[in-house]
């Protein structure tokens, strides 16, 4: 017991603070992802509900591309792809020697492309379930197409799409473990180096675990806030 | 007093002119840059085609792709039959059930799958010693079996959950009916809950079958050679950035598959609610 204290305390003989920076790095990359993602999905629905033919469908490969690969692949596709098309378009402009992507923004990207894919989904699915005579209340009061959308179906929406959202802001927080693959010191990676180099992998991967189920945990304490916030009085739905 | 000066009838107004706006031109943009983008990626394709290349990862990619296939469709059928306890377990009236299958569901659902792999491949490995005592070294050695394990718990959570909620929305009245009609609680299950239930599931179970056959790609990480880690070998040996082109069709068509056949499965299943 003793030993295990030792091994996950602070300083320079444990490896608390190594596994702290991780969580750092997890918790500061699906923050980053997330605004990035929601736009990007929020964009998306609007492109699948204009009733343009054509945006539909632009918007409909998009996220059957994006839900069908694996995330994993995802990231290389994006880590190297991206890499590949640089050192390209550099050479072709005459700069020659080496370039790297950085692999926070590389994960950033890939995890971002995947969760607006999902997140339009919802947004989609929150569009359908405000009904028209809303649109049509607004039209009456005689706002405009951007102040409807702004002053009242946005408030709406949000309230519909939240459990969704919510949803999938618990799996982005799981998927940025995939990061540790391309060299992010994350806490997944930071928990492995410490599992390998002092030859205690059941303690480190466990406590990797658990700390992402507390940062599940809060997130749905958080959530709950949100939602109790943005909740009307007295309104069922 | 009625008025008797009417509006006389009106001719029908204009047809609007279909304008290009801002929708259809952002429309036609984008979708040019896919057309555009996928014509790139052909050339690509046709560009570095190389036939001493298919000759030699031809086979392995297709080696991978049927350990992807055994390790999705095993896991699968093992988490199928590992969730019917923890399902039951989560509706039991037995506290410690209750708990205990909740623990497990939550854990299995609110980790990522990677640090899971990563706990019972390196995690349980480094109990070798008990391990050789009870004979199970042989299990945990090997990277396939704890995949393997590792994706059977995984999967088994969340199946649990998707057979939970699949009985719980047939409405009770279908129970008790069955009870009225003197049926056995066997035949009322299979003859009457299931049927109903398996509407409501097919699309979460498709859904769960998808989400493991993307996440069976990290397997590539603990050096099995599914799809993904033959895909990483060509990689690392050709340096061609096709390799990772031709993974993601495969796995794209392979998804698109089980989308496509659980359409058909859906429609079969639920013939009796249409009209027409």
């Amino acid at each position: 017991m003793e030993r295990v204290l030792e091994l996950v305390s602070f300083g320079s003989s444990g490896w608390g603070d190594e596994i702290a920076s991780g969580v750092l790095v997890t918790v500061s990359l699906a923050l980053a992802t997330l605004p990035f993602g929601l736009a990007l999905g929020f964009l998306i629905a609007l492109a699948k509900i204009s009733g343009d033919r054509y945006l539909k469908l632009s918007a409909d490969i998009f996220t059957t591309i994006f839900r069908g690969l694996p995330e994993l692949l995802t990231l290389f596709l994006v880590y190297y792809g991206a890499q590949i098309a640089l050192q390209h378009m550099l050479i072709y402009v005459g700069v020659t020697g080496g370039f790297e992507i950085n692999a926070f923004v590389a994960g950033m990207v890939a995890l971002g492309v995947v969760f607006a894919a999902y997140a339009s989904e919802v947004f989609v699915a929150a569009f359908t379930a405000i009904p028209r005579g809303q649109y049509e209340g607004a039209a009456a009061l005689g706002l405009g197409r951007r102040q409807t959308l702004r002053l009242v179906i946005l408030p709406q929406l949000i309230r519909v799409a939240l459990p969704g959202l919510s949803n999938l802001w618990l799996i982005l927080l799981k998927e940025t473990s995939l990061v540790s693959v391309i060299g992010l010191s994350d806490l997944l990676r930071q928990s492995s180096i410490a599992a390998r180099v002092s030859r205690q992998a059941f303690l480190f991967y466990l406590i990797a675990c658990l700390i992402y189920l507390a940062l599940a945990m809060l997130s749905s304490i958080a959530f709950n806030r949100i939602e109790r916030k943005v909740a009307t009085p007295g309104m069922t739905r | 007093m009625i008025s008797t000066h009417y509006i006389p009838p009106q001719p029908a107004p204009p047809a609007v002119r279909a304008k290009w706006k801002g929708k259809r031109i952002a429309g036609v943009t984008v979708l040019s840059l896919w057309i555009l983008g996928a014509i790139g990626l052909a050339a690509f394709l046709i560009a570095s085609w190389d036939p001493e290349l298919v000759r030699r990862y031809g086979p392995n990619y297709l080696s991978g792709l049927w350990i992807t296939v055994q390790l999705v469709v095993l896991s699968a059928l093992a988490g199928a039959v590992l969730s019917v306890p923890i399902a039951v377990g989560r509706n039991s009236h037995n506290r410690i059930a209750q708990a205990l299958s909740y623990g497990y569901v939550y854990f299995f659902r609110g980790t990522p799958l990677l640090a899971q792999t990563f706990l019972i491949y390196y995690g349980l490995g480094s109990f070798r010693p008990q391990f050789e005592a009870v004979g199970l070294w042989w299990f945990f050695r090997d990277a396939w079996y704890c995949a393997l394990l590792a994706f059977t718990l995984n999967t088994s959570a969340y199946q649990a959950e998707i057979l939970r909620g699949a009985i719980a929305a047939v409405p009770r009245g279908q129970w008790e009916a069955a009870a009225a009609l003197g049926l056995p609680r066997s035949l009322t299950i299979r003859k009457i809950i299931l049927p109903q239930a398996m509407i409501v599931a097919l699309r979460p179970y498709v859904n769960e079958i998808i989400l493991l056959l993307k996440g069976s790609a990290i397997v590539a990480i603990i050096t099995v050679f599914d799809l993904m880690g033959e895909t990483r070998r060509a990689y690392a040996r050709t340096f061609d950035f096709q390799t990772y082109i031709w993974a993601a069709l495969i796995y794209l068509s392979l998804v698109e598959l089980l989308r496509m056949s659980t359409e058909k499965i859906e429609a079969r299943l639920t013939r009796h609610l249409k009209r027409s």
